[in-house]
C-alpha cells in the first residue's frame, strides 16, 4: 500500500527517526527550530528531542562547521543544516581542508560522521547568490559523500544511510522539490550510498540526471515516447561515488547518452560523466554524447532573464533528437514573458 | 540636515516601504524582498553623516539604506520589477542594490560580506590618500560571521576611515539574539575587543543616530579610525516578504507593541510638532512623497524588461 508522504515530510521523519535511534545524533542549524522549521523538515524535533539535541546556532556557517567536526571527532553524529548551498560557501575551507581528510590525512585513527544538509535554490527571483547548483564542488573533493536524491521514498532512506555512515556527507535537496509527493515506506529503511536508480526503463537512449533535474529527463521521455523513443532515465541518486556500472550497463545497450544537470556546464558533472563512457566504451556509442545543464553565467534575477536560464524538458528532447540526426526547432525552445517559469507549482507562493 | 529634513527622509523610506509591500501583492515583483519598515531612522541617520563624496554598502535589507544615501527610487523600484532600466539591469534585484553616481557601492544578501568590501574601499581611501569615508550597514545576525571580526580587526589594525553601522533588531531570521550570543555581552562590546571604538544607541532616535555618526565620520575623516554603532531597533514586518509574521510565533505581541510605540517617525513628528512645526507642512510632505513613489512606479511598470541576448552578458569586463 502506498503511503503518500511530501519530500519535506520525508526528511522530518528520517531526522526524527535518527534522533530517536541514536543518542550521538543531534541537529543544529539556523532556524532549525524555528515555526517555519527548514522548510518543513525539523517541524516539532526541538519539543520532542529536547533543546540540547536540536538547536538553532549563530549566523556563523564556517565556525559551526568546524564545530560539528569537532563533535563529530568526539563521538556525536552531528547533522548540520543550511537554508541555501550558498551561504555554505562561507564554510567551504572547513569543509574540504578538514573534513574531507580529517580520516585520510591522520591515517584513519579519527572519523567524522558529519551530515551537511544544503538546500539549492531556484525561483522567484532567487538570483546569482541564492540559487547555485555546486554540487560538483563537493564531488570534486576526495574524502566528501555527495548525494541529491529526488523522490520522497529515496529523500528519507538516503538521509538516514548518510548519517549513519561515518564519513562527511553533503546532502543536497532542491528547494522545488521539497513539496513534491510520493510513497515513502513507514519506520526505519536505508537506501545506499553510491547505487543510482532506474527511474524508466528504454532501450534507444540514456539520460542521466540527479535531483530536480530526474523530474524534467521523466517529462522528456514522456514526449519522446511520443516521437517512438524509447528512453532509459538513470537517477544517479549519489553522485560521489559515482555509479558508473549503471551508466556504462545502460549505454552500453542504448548506444546513445544524455546528461541533465542542474549546474553550470563547464567543468561539471556532466563532463565527468560522459569521460567515464567514453574511456570505458567510446566504440559503443552511435552519437556523441549530450550535455543539458545551465548557463555558463550566473542566475540572473529578473524574471525575463531566469525563464530562459534553466534547462527543461524541451532542452532534453532537443539533446535527444539531436542524436538521432532529427531536427530541432531551435525557437520553439525560448520561452517568452507572456509565462513565468520561476514557481514549481501553484502552492509555491515565495518570496523564498 | 536638520530634524525636519530627517523627517521627510524617514517619511520617505516608510512610504516607499509601504509602496511595495502592497504593490507585491499584483506579483509583478517577482523576488524576495527585505523591508525595513520600524527601522527608518538608523538609514536616515546614518546616511545624514555622509558627504555626497562618502560611500555606503549594505546587505540584504539594505532598501533603506540605499534612498537615505541617494540612490535613485526610479532604479530602485524598476530593479525589483526585474527591469532593463533597473539599478542592476535586472540582473539583482531587490537584495542587489547599487547606486554608483550616490556612492551606494553595492548590496548583497549573503550576510556580512560586503563588511570586508567596504572595509576594502576605505583602505582603497587610504591608499589614494582620499578623504573619502565608507559606512558598513549590517545587521546584529553579521557580527556573528568571522569575516565580520576578520574585516574590524584590520580596520583597527590600519586605522581606516570606516564606520561599522550595526542595526540590531534582535534576530536573525526568526532566530532570537538569546540563541546566537551570550546574554552577557552585548553586541558592540566585540568591536572593543578589536580596539575599535564603540557605542550603543537608540536606533529609533534619529537625532541621536545622526550625532554618533557624525561624530564617527568625522573622526574617520580626520585619521582617527574606525568607529562601531550598534543602534537598537525593531523590524516591523516579515522578515522575507510584504506581511507580517507575528502570526507565526517566535516574537510575542507584546514585544512587537512596544517597539511599535517606540515608532521612529511618530517621535519626530511630536518632537517637530512641539518646536512649532505646522502640522500641515509634515502632511504636505507625505503627499509630495506619495508623488514621487507614484510616479516612480509608474516608470517602473513601464520599463522594459531585459532582452533575452542581454542574459549572457558582462561576464568579463573588456
Ligand atoms: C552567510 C549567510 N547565512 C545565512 C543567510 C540567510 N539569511 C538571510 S537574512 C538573514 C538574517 C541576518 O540577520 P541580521 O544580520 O541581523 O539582519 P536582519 O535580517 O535582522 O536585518 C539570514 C541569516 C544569508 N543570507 N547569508
Ligand atoms: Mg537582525
Amino acid at each position: 500500500m502506498n503511503r503518500i508522504r511530501k519530500y519535506h515530510e520525508a526528511l522530518l521523519e528520517a531526522t526524527d527517526l535518527c534522533l530517536a535511534r541514536d543518542p550521538r545524533v543531534y541537529l543544529m542549524g539556523l532556524g532549525v527550530p524555528d515555526p517555519k522549521g527548514i522548510f518543513g523538515t525539523t517541524l516539532g524535533l526541538q519539543q520532542k528531542h529536547g533543546a540540547r539535541r536540536v538547536l538553532d546556532m549563530p549566523t556563523a556557517e564556517n565556525g559551526m562547521t568546524g564545530v560539528a567536526i569537532g563533535t563529530a571527532i568526539a563521538g556525536m553524529r552531528p547533522i548540520l543544516t543550511h537554508q541555501r548551498l550558498d551561504f555554505a560557501l562561507l564554510a567551504m575551507e572547513q569543509m574540504v581542508n578538514q573534513a574531507a581528510k580529517w580520516h585520510y590525512m591522520f591515517g584513519g585513527q579519527m572519523r567524522v560522521p558529519l551530515v551537511i544538509r544544503m538546500i539549492l535554490g531556484r525561483g522567484w527571483g532567487q538570483g546569482p547568490q541564492h540559487s547555485q547548483s555546486l554540487h560538483a564542488w563537493f564531488a570534486h573533493v576526495p574524502g566528501l559523500k555527495v548525494v541529491m536524491p529526488v523522490t520522497p521514498q529515496d529523500a528519507k532512506g538516503l538521509l538516514i544511510a548518510s548519517v549513519e555512515d561515518d564519513n562527511p556527507v553533503i546532502f543536497l535537496e532542491h528547494r522545488w522539490l521539497h513539496n513534491i509527493t510520493g510513497h515513502v515506506p513507514e519506520g526505519h529503511y536505508t537506501v545506499p550510498i553510491g547505487p543510482a536508480r532506474i527511474a524508466r526503463a528504454g532501450k534507444d537512449v540514456t539520460i542521466v540526471a540527479a535531483s530536480y533535474m530526474v523530474l524534467e529527463a521523466l517529462r522528456a521521455a514522456e514526449l519522446l515516447a511520443a516521437d517512438g523513443i524509447e528512453t532509459e532515465v538513470i537517477d544517479l541518486r549519489t553522485i560521489s561515488p559515482l555509479d558508473s556500472d549503471t551508466i556504462n550497463e545502460s549505454v552500453s545497450r542504448t548506444g546513445r547518452l544524455v546528461v541533465a544537470d542542474l549546474g553550470t556546464k563547464s567543468f561539471g558533472i556532466s563532463g565527468e560523466i560522459i569521460a567515464r563512457v567514453v574511456e570505458a566504451q567510446l566504440a559503443s556509442l552511435k552519437a556523441p554524447p549530450g550535455r543539458v545543464s545551465a548557463p555558463d553565467y550566473p542566475t540572473p534575477t529578473s524574471p525575463a532573464l531566469a525563464n530562459n536560464y534553466y534547462p527543461r524538458a524541451p532542452h532534453i528532447v532537443a539533446a535527444v533528437r539531436r542524436q538521432f540526426g532529427l531536427p530541432v526547432d531551435e525557437a520553439s525552445l525560448m520561452v517568452d514573458n507572456s509565462i513565468w517559469l520561476d514557481v514549481p507549482d501553484k502552492s509555491f507562493t515565495g518570496p523564498f | 540636515m536638520d530634524l525636519k529634513q530627517l523627517y521627510y527622509e524617514m517619511l520617505r523610506i516608510r512610504r516607499v516601504e509601504e509602496s511595495i509591500a502592497t504593490l507585491y501583492a499584483e506579483q509583478q515583483m517577482r523576488c524576495p524582498v527585505h523591508l525595513s519598515i520600524g527601522q527608518e531612522a538608523v538609514a536616515a541617520g546614518a546616511a545624514a553623516a555622509l558627504k555626497p563624496g562618502d560611500q555606503a554598502m549594505s546587505g540584504h535589507r539594505s532598501h533603506a539604506h540605499y534612498l537615505a544615501k541617494g540612490g535613485s527610487l526610479r532604479a530602485m523600484l524598476a530593479e525589483i520589477y526585474g527591469k532593463a532600466t533597473g539599478c542592476c539591469g535586472g540582473k539583482g534585484g531587490s537584495m542587489h542594490l547599487v547606486d554608483l553616481a550616490a556612492g551606494f557601492m553595492g548590496a548583497v544578501p549573503i550576510v556580512g560580506s560586503t563588511i570586508p568590501i567596504a572595509v576594502g574601499l576605505a583602505f582603497g581611501a587610504q591608499l589614494q590618500g582620499s578623504s573619502r569615508v565608507t559606512l558598513a550597514f549590517f545587521g546584529e545576525g553579521a557580527t556573528e560571521e568571522g569575516v565580520f571580526h576578520e574585516s574590524i580587526n584590520f580596520a583597527s589594525l590600519k586605522k581606516l576611515p570606516v564606520v561599522f553601522v550595526c542595526e540590531n533588531n534582535f534576530y536573525s531570521v526568526y532566530s532570537p539574539l538569546e540563541v546566537r550570543q551570550p546574554r552577557h555581552r552585548e553586541v558592540f562590546q566585540q568591536a572593543i575587543g578589536h580596539g575599535v571604538e564603540s557605542h550603543q544607541a537608540d536606533g529609533n532616535e534619529v537625532a541621536e543616530v545622526l550625532r554618533l555618526t557624525q561624530a564617527a565620520v568625522e573622526k574617520a575623516r580626520s585619521g582617527g579610525g574606525p568607529t562601531f554603532i550598534e543602534f537598537k531597533t525593531y523590524r516591523w514586518r516579515e522578515h522575507c516578504g510584504p506581511g507580517y509574521d507575528n502570526d507565526i510565533g517566535y516574537r510575542t505581541p507584546e514585544e512587537y507593541e512596544h517597539w511599535k510605540a517606540l515608532c521612529p517617525l511618530e517621535r519626530t513628528r511630536r518632537q517637530l510638532l512641539a518646536a512649532g512645526t505646522a502640522a500641515a507642512e509634515l502632511d504636505t510632505m507625505q503627499a509630495r512623497i506619495d508623488l514621487e513613489i507614484a510616479e516612480a512606479a509608474a516608470f517602473a511598470k513601464a520599463s522594459p524588461f531585459p532582452t533575452r541576448e542581454s542574459a549572457t552578458q558582462p561576464l568579463f569586463a573588456a
